[in-house]
């Protein structure tokens, strides 16, 4: 076995995703079998091979930069209407600090 | 007006022709596709308001002599995990059912620049996640060819509205196949262009190293036009490619005598056999046409689908971290203290399979897993991006299947996610390696499910790519 429950409620703490009894139980035997195929990973050899974290081309170094010129924002109105809940130009959440 | 016929070339000329305006042209195709679409599903929601303005644009432009640009009045499905400015943008998600994006894609704003006509929004699997269609938290779309199958995945109702007829061409998303394999199922032309060649800028991030625009349509020459239209570089996207974009259009001059083909002896042995024969007798097309066929070895596919499946899945749980009840429209009713409101949030809700992503994701970067998983796959990534180096030094371009089978039955492998995601083998090395590759219609089973010819070329060689396509399309209809 390559995940335990345990290990499945500990993951899903991490992701901030509140799991169901029933979903632990499916996600332990099913991140299990999913787990067991990378496993294959393994068995190829990697030494001295570099880890390719993007999709890279020949190009100059500085193609990526621009010039630092301002640019409209989105603005507060338009940046809060999809907020469930929103306030004086603000997202309200719970309160976390108690006075 | 018959809307299922039209093409990019049929829409200009009819306008310039004076045979029907924008306006016109664009209410018909709004009427017929409302009217067909409870057959399949594709799409989510129209936007009549904005096609409307849109087109009013264009017999604008045409009143004043100027040129209304290369898509001029053309009826456009678009998927729904790009952004539309003041049009809601689901992501198949019941998290997002009410968001109303505050800003356009540069893929939507440069196909409205060039005349373009958005009807609406089309179904996908949930942050298209899914090989099927059926993740979509609004239900599944069906194959228009044949009802009781799925459209494949992720870009189900993009691929479905071009196949049905109610676009003339449509925008899809393609992380490890999205708009490939489902363009296989549907019988319709489907292109993942080299990464960076499109902007990325308001497409809902899912895997961002591996996320791709691309365009489907009903032949090779309007899936050129649409690709020319949206690729370039973008200065909202530093990932946005500066290498100049050429006319893809007169790539396609069926010259392709000569050209050398790969077949990867690793992607034959797991057809079904039907499958296997379409593309047997595409390659044998090729060769017909002069092309050279010989084997090649891509030796690093075996390890594709875990090393995908790791890389796909962390910096999903990263770019899915964002929808935590603060932001975008959904936040869980029980809430009490503030991590209450992210977890409910997220568990009520992400459906299935993006829980299931966002675990292995969680669980693959997590300390003491990172180096063995993570690191790891992006090694084996370098590898399976060499295989292709090795490959284009001795070939021009790569045919391969799309699919291991043509479209399956709705509820069929929906039980099985590491089935589901064995199914993605011979697209997910493309997208790994960030080459451009598409899948062009080659035949159909005995039974008329459409079977299509995956073509993958070297980095930014989507010309090659479309002159391979055209010459088989033109065998092949």
């Amino acid at each position: 076995m390559r995940i335990s429950e345990e290990q499945v409620r500990y993951v899903a703490a991490l992701a901030n995703l509140n799991l169901s009894a029933a979903e632990i139980v499916r996600f332990q035997a099913e991140l299990d079998g999913i787990l067991e195929h990378m496993d294959k990973l393994n068995e190829i050899d990697t030494t001295g091979v570099e880890p390719m974290a993007q999709v890279l081309f020949a190009a100059e170094e500085t193609a990526t930069l621009r010039d630092d010129v301002v640019v409209p924002p989105l603005g507060n109105a338009a940046a809060l209407a999809n907020a469930p809940q929103s306030g004086a130009g603000y997202f309200k959440v719970a309160k976390v600090i108690e006075r | 007006m018959d809307i299922p016929s039209l093409t990019i070339d049929r829409v200009r000329e009819g306008l310039v022709a004076s045979r029907f305006s924008a306006v016109e042209l664009t209410t018909e195709a709004l009427r017929f596709a409302e009217a067909e679409n409870p057959r399949t599903g594709a799409y989510l929601h129209f936007c009549p308001e904005r096609a409307v303005a849109a087109a009013r644009r264009v017999d604008g432009r045409l009143a004043r002599g100027e040129d209304p640009g290369p898509l001029a009045g053309v009826p456009i499905a678009v998927k729904d995990v790009i952004l539309t400015k003041g049009v809601r943008t689901t992501c198949g998600s019941r998290l997002l059912e009410h968001y109303i994006p505050p800003y356009d894609a540069t893929a939507i704003t440069r196909l409205e620049s060039a005349g373009g006509i958005i009807l609406g929004k089309t179904n996908c699997d949930e942050f298209a996640m899914g090989s099927s269609t059926e993740n979509s938290a609004f239900g599944p779309v069906r194959n228009p060819v044949a009802l009781d199958r799925v459209p494949g995945g992720s870009s189900g109702g993009s691929a479905a509205a071009v196949a049905q007829g109610t676009a003339v061409v449509a925008l899809g998303s393609d992380t490890g196949g999205s708009i490939r394999q489902p363009a296989s199922f549907c019988g319709v032309v489907g292109v993942t262009p080299t990464y960076g060649r499109v902007s990325r800028y308001g497409l809902t991030a899912f895997a961002s190293s591996l996320d791709h625009i691309g365009p489907f349509a009903r032949s090779v020459s309007d899936a050129a036009t649409v690709l020319g239209v949206i690729a370039g570089r973008d200065p909202s996207d530093a990932t946005s490619a500066a290498a100049p974009v050429p006319d893809y259009r007169a790539a396609i001059d069926g010259r392709v005598k000569g050209v050398k083909l790969g077949l990867p002896r690793e992607y034959l042995k797991d057809l079904t056999s039907e499958t296997g024969e379409v593309i047997e007798r595409g390659v044998e097309r090729l060769r017909g046409l002069g092309c050279e066929v010989r084997e090649i070895s891509l030796p690093a596919t075996g390890y594709a689908i875990a090393t995908y499946y790791v890389i796909a899945t962390a910096e999903a749980s990263s770019n899915l971290a964002r929808y935590d009840g603060v932001r975008y429209t959904f936040r869980s009713e029980s809430s009490g203290t503030l991590a209450d409101l992210y977890r409910n949030t997220r568990g009520e809700g992400f459906g299935a399979e993006c829980k299931r992503r966002i675990m292995l994701g969680t669980y693959v970067l997590s300390h003491g897993y990172y180096d063995a998983y993570y690191l790891k796959a992006q090694k084996v990534r370098t590898l399976i991006a060499r295989d292709f180096e090795h490959a284009f030094q001795q070939v021009d371009a790569v045919v391969a299947p799309v699919s291991p089978f043509p479209a399956f039955k709705l509820g069929e492998k929906v039980d099985d996610p590491l089935a589901m995601y064995l199914s993605d083998i011979y697209t997910i090395t493309g997208s790994l390696a960030g080459i451009p590759c598409m899948s062009v219609p080659s035949g159909a089973t005995r039974a008329g499910l459409p079977v299509g010819l995956q073509i993958l070329t070297r980095h930014f060689d989507e010309p090659g790519m479309f002159r391979l396509a055209g010459a088989l399309e033109q065998q092949t209809s």
